[in-house]
């Protein structure tokens, strides 16, 4: 016996919030945040760099959010000023990385055998290293301040999207799809432009915009060790270093406010990067 | 006439052959079954000759002369023709790149329109198969390697798409028919050949 079963429900006529709309809501407000950080380090200017030590050490209040340090600066305008600094560290650093990692994936997939087998012992090799050492001594190496954070941050974080993009390119360069475009008469160049880029695009964007928190933290964290930015710039590191002396006195607020700051910066990027993802992907469009 | 002439294959120097010294060939208008055991190099014939693969040794030619680079007058259809669409595009995109079908040709095969601003994923196998064969059907085509391409497909479509491939045939179309399906084999093609 055959039952016939409905397979297409009635669908509401008001507007229902499905996950892709969700995705996008949470992708917009992560690119809201960090467009804020931005617009408060141009609107705050010199604000937060002078000192007034009629307000030592105050405690959060209406006046000053976040408190003040020890020379009266405004914690939250510095605070501003730290995440502006670290976003564009962390923004050249990360880029440069992205670019690192297209150009040995494309190297190793179209320059033979030999290619291949290079970067992957260099991908391997650099993995293998631990993260924060490597950038220590690259930094070190290169004298500290601003330059040296992003060149060490920026050479250390290639293997991940390295290793991604030479298996997507790997892959595709297989595909069937691929073969059978050439065969309908298509150039390398067409299958380059509509086949290739559209698959290592998303892959680029997203493994960008997710290089962001790392090479942020790793700034941070060069900083606040010492290694890093210079002290008289208000990077988020330094402001957690100087909060070191004054956390035992009881003044929380110099390194609460500024370390959670950065965590909703890293957060703000995540959402980006998976948002991205998500609603770039065609298997996910019907979410 | 798509003629292979003592074509040999492996994967690599030292791998052992797929295929060896194997001679076939398909005139115009022909359907040439291919039926065999599994593995036996059917489907590696078939991307031989559709230049998917280059022979180890031996030559495909049409009517005598190499392929040259431009729409291979041999195409190719995939027994899964999802991997033989780009998961990143839509179905109107895949069909124009072969050629941009006339109504005739599509409602022919039961390609719907509204099929059209769908990703190959969100139609079922049996609908992409005919995408995928209508992609193929372009002016230029002159043979057809068709690799168990209704196997997956039910009975009243499996008739269907023969149909349409059988009155190709009629005006000139050669057919390599590869399938296990020995009453299917019997029913269209001219001759078998067994691997």
């Amino acid at each position: 016996m055959t039952e016939a079963v409905e397979t297409t429900s009635r669908a509401s006529s008001r507007l229902r919030i499905n996950k892709r709309m969700l995705t996008l809501a949470a992708t917009g407000i992560g690119a809201a945040g960090i467009a804020c950080v931005v617009a408060g380090a141009i609107v705050f200017g010199d604000f937060g760099i002078a000192t007034d030590f009629s307000a030592r050490l105050a405690p959060p209040s209406w006046a000053h959010w976040f408190g003040t340090d020890q020379f009266g600066h405004d914690m939250f305008a510095r605070t501003v000023h730290g995440l502006n600094v670290s976003l564009w560290v962390g923004l050249i650093a990360a880029t440069l990385s992205a670019f690192i990692a297209l150009g040995l994936s494309i190297f190793a997939t179209t320059c033979g055998q030999w290619a291949d087998r290079l970067v992957s012992f260099l991908v391997d090799a650099t993995m293998g290293l631990p993260h924060l050492v490597l950038l220590i001594l690259i930094s070190f190496a290169l004298g500290g301040g601003t330059h040296a954070v992003i060149v060490a941050v920026a050479v250390t974080h290639w293997p991940r999207l390295t290793r991604v993009l030479r298996a997507e390119i790997l892959q595709l360069r297989n595909a069937d799809f691929i073969i059978v475009s050439r065969q309908l008469g298509k150039s390398w160049w067409y299958v380059g432009r509509h086949h290739f880029l559209p698959h290592l695009m998303p892959q680029m964007l997203v493994g960008l915009v997710l290089l962001f928190p790392h090479a942020i933290l790793h700034e941070a964290g060069l900083t606040f060790i010492g290694f890093g930015l210079e002290p008289t710039k208000p990077a988020i590191g330094v402001l957690l270093a100087d909060s070191m002396r004054y956390l035992t006195a009881g003044k929380w607020w110099l390194g609460l406010y500024p370390g959670v700051s950065l965590l909703l910066l890293v957060l703000c990027f995540d959402a980006i990067g998976n948002g991205l993802r998500l609603l770039l992907d065609p298997r996910q469009a019907q979410l | 006439m798509l003629t292979a002439h003592r074509v040999s294959f492996r994967h690599g120097p030292r791998a052992p052959y797929i295929l060896r010294e194997v001679d076939l060939s398909i005139r115009p208008g022909e359907i040439v079954g291919l039926s065999g055991p599994s593995g036996r190099g059917k489907s590696t014939l078939g991307r031989l000759l559709a230049g998917h693969l280059g022979p180890t040794s031996g030559s495909v030619t049409v009517d005598e002369r190499a392929n040259q680079y431009r729409f291979n007058p041999v195409q190719y259809l995939h027994q899964s023709p999802i991997f033989a669409t780009d998961p990143r595009w839509r179905i109107s995109r895949i069909v124009a790149e072969g050629w941009t079908p006339d109504d005739v040709t599509r409602n022919e095969l039961g390609v719907k329109e509204s099929w059209y601003d769908r990703y190959p994923h969100e139609i079922s196998g049996g609908e992409l198969q005919r995408v995928a064969l209508l992609r193929a059907l372009a002016p230029g085509l002159r043979y057809l390697i068709a690799d168990e391409i209704t196997s997956m497909l039910d009975p009243v479509a499996q008739v269907e798409i023969w149909q349409v491939l059988l009155k190709r045939a009629r005006l000139g179309l050669g057919i390599l028919a590869i399938s296990h399906d020995q009453a299917l084999l019997e029913r269209i093609a001219t001759r078998v050949v067994t691997i």
